[in-house]
Order: structure tokens, then sequence, then C-alpha cells
């Protein structure tokens, strides 16, 4: 039995739910985990990568057809590698998601969405009904394909192990699509989904501009900073901001949801987070009831009174 | 060309789920049901390209139970052209599904299919992207913009980090995220109207194609309980909890 990681990356740097994916593949496969690194120059990340604590071996796929993570064109190179292992896993983020199914397809196997527990080799618990049940599935098929819900693996040391780079030999581009252009929002915060401490918004924050209120709370706790789907969908914050069902799925130490209600899609992407703060006017949101500290009142008075009673007790 | 929309009949978005006592699934009995939301998005977009005239026929399909010519008479409700329904009673695992739809894209020939990145039951994510795989197309997942040019589609996906913009080359399946469109509600004599629109029925068996699940329901059960409720008075009682009790800050 052995294990192939999909390396998260943009070329340049390592993306930390790579370490949530090995947690899980260390749990199936135990020593036997080799990291595929599939860019265009992207040999610093192979490099971060052999340093990732029980990795065997990086394999280093550097080609312009790998640019970008084109599905179309990774697929293959999978592919070719997939005879070598008896799982291949990927973190369960948008470009995880993006990829891994048609790998699946490709070698006729149903891919296992999201795992959250590794029971054994051939069975996982998934959860479904944005989280309001977990199924245990068993797999049948003779190669895993397996996405990793990273907040139910508590990430492996990004550093201590010395693995070899060894290259492999690219498969060629299909042609079928091209990447164009990315607008990705710059940020100094951390990012949602490997964040210690969450602050998000929802459609009570009334406009965009009034999430400085947030970011002045979230300055002072080293916070990122998140939204629900009723604050995107109204254009307060970008896309990336979501945190939700369908959105990025979070569990830090410290969630604070403000102007949230609590629609069951927003809380399946918070749910485990391990403390929840809820700050609401209405004392009957369902925010409330998975809440372990509730404040009710008006946003627009305590966010500020919050930003500052952290500064003076900091 | 022609668009292929497919449409999942779920647990309606709105319905709290009960698992069963024995494990075995989720209560479906008596429980309302509708078409899964971002299959509605597939629906809405593939009409609105039929409007702005670069679609000429909108197909939709459904797989699964009898009941799933509701879903496709909803789709045809709000405007779809005709329907395809592949009956079975079995069980039907997204790969099962992609393959059937392969088949009966082979049969219709669309250009572009466009189906929701999710379904909200299962939450697999997978269809989209299998089926494109099988048919060797190009896919483009999550997508919040479609323009279609001359033998191409440039698509804006939502991904983690912001908005990425692929083109791809045509025929090609597309998957749905939120931000493509708000669905449009069915009109009453639309409603009517869809009534008389035909839908063919097949079968997997018709289609040759072999739907055995190939992943195992072991058990369904619930998530474990949060414990909430607690509430505080102030600002600075907050921040003592923070800091005392549960000591995250």
């Amino acid at each position: 039995m052995a294990a192939l990681v999909v390396a998260e990356h943009d070329n340049v740097a390592l993306k930390p739910a790579t370490l949530n994916a090995v947690a899980a593949a260390k749990e199936i496969a135990g020593q036997d985990i080799d990291i595929l690194v599939a860019g265009k120059d992207c040999r610093l990340v192979a490099e971060a990568a052999a340093k990732i604590a029980g990795a065997r071996k990086v394999l280093l796929a550097d080609d312009a057809a790998y640019d970008h993570g084109l599905a179309e064109n990774v697929a293959p190179l999978l592919i070719q590698l997939a005879t070598n292992y008896s799982h291949l896993l990927a973190p369960a983020t948008t470009s995880g998601k993006n990829l891994m199914p048609r790998v699946a397809a490709l070698l006729d196997v149903m891919q296992i969405s999201d795992i959250s527990v590794v029971v054994s080799p051939d069975t996982f618990v998934r959860p479904i009904y944005a989280g309001n049940a977990l199924q245990t599935v068993q797999s049948k098929d003779p190669i895993k394909i397996i996405t990793v819900r990273g907040t139910a693996f508590p990430p492996v040391e990004a550093t201590g192990g010395a693995a070899a780079i060894e290259p492999v030999v690219p498969t060629d581009a299909t042609g079928l699509s091209e990447f164009l252009r990315a607008e990705l929002s710059k940020s100094e915060r951390p990012e949602l989904t490997s964040a210690r401490v969450i602050i998000s918004g929802g459609r009570g924050m009334q406009s965009g501009d009034n999430f400085h209120l947030l970011e002045k709370v979230a300055d002072r706790l080293g916070a990122a900073v998140g939204a629900s789907r009723a604050a995107v969908d109204a254009g307060f914050v970008p896309n990336d901001y979501q945190v939700g069902q369908t959105g990025k799925i979070v569990a830090p130490e410290l969630y604070i949801a403000v102007g949230i209600s609590g629609a069951i899609q927003h809380l399946a992407g918070m749910k485990d987070s391990k403390v929840i703060v809820a700050i609401n006017k209405d004392e009957e949101a369902p925010i409330f009831q998975i809440a372990d500290y509730g404040l009710v009142g008006d946003l627009f008075k305590i966010l500020p009174e919050l930003a500052e009673e952290l500064e003076r007790r900091q | 060309m022609k668009a292929l929309v497919a449409v999942k009949r779920v647990i309606d978005y709105n319905v709290k789920i009960r698992v069963k006592a024995d494990k075995t699934g989720v209560e479906t009995a008596n429980v309302k049901m509708s078409m899964n939301p971002f299959d509605e998005i597939a629906v809405e977009e593939a009409l609105r390209l039929r409007e702005a005239g670069i679609v000429s026929e909108v197909i939709a399909v459904s797989l699964g139970i009898a009941q799933c010519q509701e879903t496709i008479r909803t789709a045809l409700a709000m405007g779809a052209d005709r329907g395809v329904l592949v009956r079975t009673d079995a069980e039907l695992q997204p790969l099962a599904v992609a393959k059937l739809l392969k088949a009966v894209i082979e049969q219709e020939n669309p250009e572009i299919v466009i189906i929701g990145k999710q379904a909200i039951d299962d939450d697999c994510n997978q269809t989209g992207q299998m089926l494109s795989a099988l048919l060797g197309w190009p896919q483009a997942t999550f997508a919040s913009k479609i323009k279609i040019g001359d033998g191409h589609a440039e698509v804006t996906r939502e991904v983690d980090g912001g908005l990425e913009t692929v083109s791809i080359k045509l025929p090609a399946v597309v998957t749905t995220d939120l931000r493509l469109n708000e669905p449009r509600y069915a009109s009453l004599p639309n409603i009517m109207k869809a009534k008389k629109k035909p839908i063919v029925t097949t079968t997997p068996e018709a289609l040759g194609v072999d739907v055995t699940p190939r992943l195992v329901v072991l058990k369904v059960e619930e998530p474990p309980k949060r414990q909430g409720g607690g509430k505080v008075g102030s600002v600075a009682e907050l921040v003592d909890k923070l800091k005392t009790e549960a000591r995250v800050i």
C-alpha cells in the first residue's frame, strides 16, 4: 500500500492544506507516502514538500502544461503515476475538487469526496447534507481517489523531513483548455482555512464598507476575515470570503460570527470551530443555538467597543 | 447549438433532514423534494443563452425514480424545451450518473452541458468533472460567468483565492457556482405549458450502462451535537470569558 498526495501550491509556495492531506494519507499508508508537485518553475515548492515530516519522496513534474493546474492536463499525469499507488489524495480545495473526479473517472473508479475520518484503508467517514449527517462508506474500487477535509486532520509538521526529489516525465498538454487570468484577493491576513481566529460578517453588516469594523477587531486578534453567503451574494465582499457548505470549511480555535443569522449552509462551514462567538441583534437567531458565547446587541456599537477592549487588555 | 442541463431531485434545501433510526440513510418519505439549487442555476444559465440567441434548444435530463419527472417538469416550467428521464430505482453514484449522461449526450449531441457543481444531498462535487473526463471534453467548474465565443467559451471560476478565468474549447462541460445568476420562478402559465412539453423516458439498460455502486454505504449517523446557547451580557464579559474560561485569546 502506498499513497500519493497532490500538493497544493502556486508554483512558489506550498499551501498548508497539503499538510492536512498528508496527515490523512499517513493514517492510510503509514510511511509510504509520496508527494506530487505538478506545476511550472515550481522547484521551490518541491523543496518545501521534501521537508514535510513523513514524506518518502517528492515527484516533481515541472512543465508548462501544468501551470495553473489545469485539470485537463494534470489528470493524465496522475493516470500515468497511478499504477504505483493504492491511494491518490488531494486536499478538498477548489483545485483538488476540480482535478480528482476527472482522475477518478479516467480510472473508472468512484471518488470518495471530502473525507473526515479514515476508518480503514478502504472505509471512510464523510459529511453529507451540509454536515447534518455523517456517512461511512467502503470503497470496492482497486484504487482509492480521495479528497480530504483539511479541518478534520491536524496538519503534519512542515519541517523535519528530508525526502528525495525525483523528476517525472511530463505528459503532453491536451490543448483543451487555457488559463487566461486570475483576480486573486490580496491580503496580509492569514488564510481562512488555516487561521487560528476568524471573524466573519453577514447580511447584518449592511455594506462592504462596514467590514472595516470587523478588520479592526481582526487586527487585534491576528484573525482572518470571512463572510456568510448572504454577504457575498449582496456584493459586500468577494467570493473567496465565503464560509459554508459550498464555500470554505473552517475550524479555527475561535470563530466570531457577526450579523450572521446562522443558515444551515453557513453552519456547515464553521460548526466544528473550537469556540464560537455570535454577535447579533436578533436573540432568536439560530446562530446562538450553537454559540458558546452569544452577545445580543447592535454590532455597530459592539464591534468598536470590542476592538477597544481587546486593545486595552492586550 | 444545443444545451443540455442535468437536474437532480433532492430534499428541499429548507428541510431539516432526519437520519433514519436504523442508520441506513436519511428519511425521504413525506419530505418536500425540489430541484438541486445548483442545477436551477444551470437551467437558468442555459435559458439565458437561448434568450441571447446563442443556444437553440435546452434539454433537461434527470436520472432516478419515476418522480424525477417532476424535477424535469420544473425545468420545463422555467423554460427548457424538452426532457429526458433515465428511469431506475437503483442507487446512482456520480460515476454512474456521468456514464448515463455521457450515453444521453452521445444521442443528443449538445455543444454545451451545464450542471450544478454539487448536489446538496451527497455533497460529492464530482459529476461534471467525471462527465467531461469520460467525454474527453474540457471542463470549467464553479462558474460565476460564462461567455460563449466562436468554438470556445470563456468561463470565470470561483476559486479559493478569488476568481480565475479560463478559455475552453467547445463542446465542454460547465458546472455552476452560486453567483452565476439568480434563477427565475416558473409562472403559472408556464407551469401549464410545461405539462405539454415532451419527456422521453429511457433506462440504464437501454443505454447500456452498468450502474452498480462502487461505494457501499455502511451507515449514516447524526453528527455529535454541539452544546451552545451560552450568553454574555457585555463586551467586557465576552473578552473575560475568552481569556480566562475558553483561553483562546
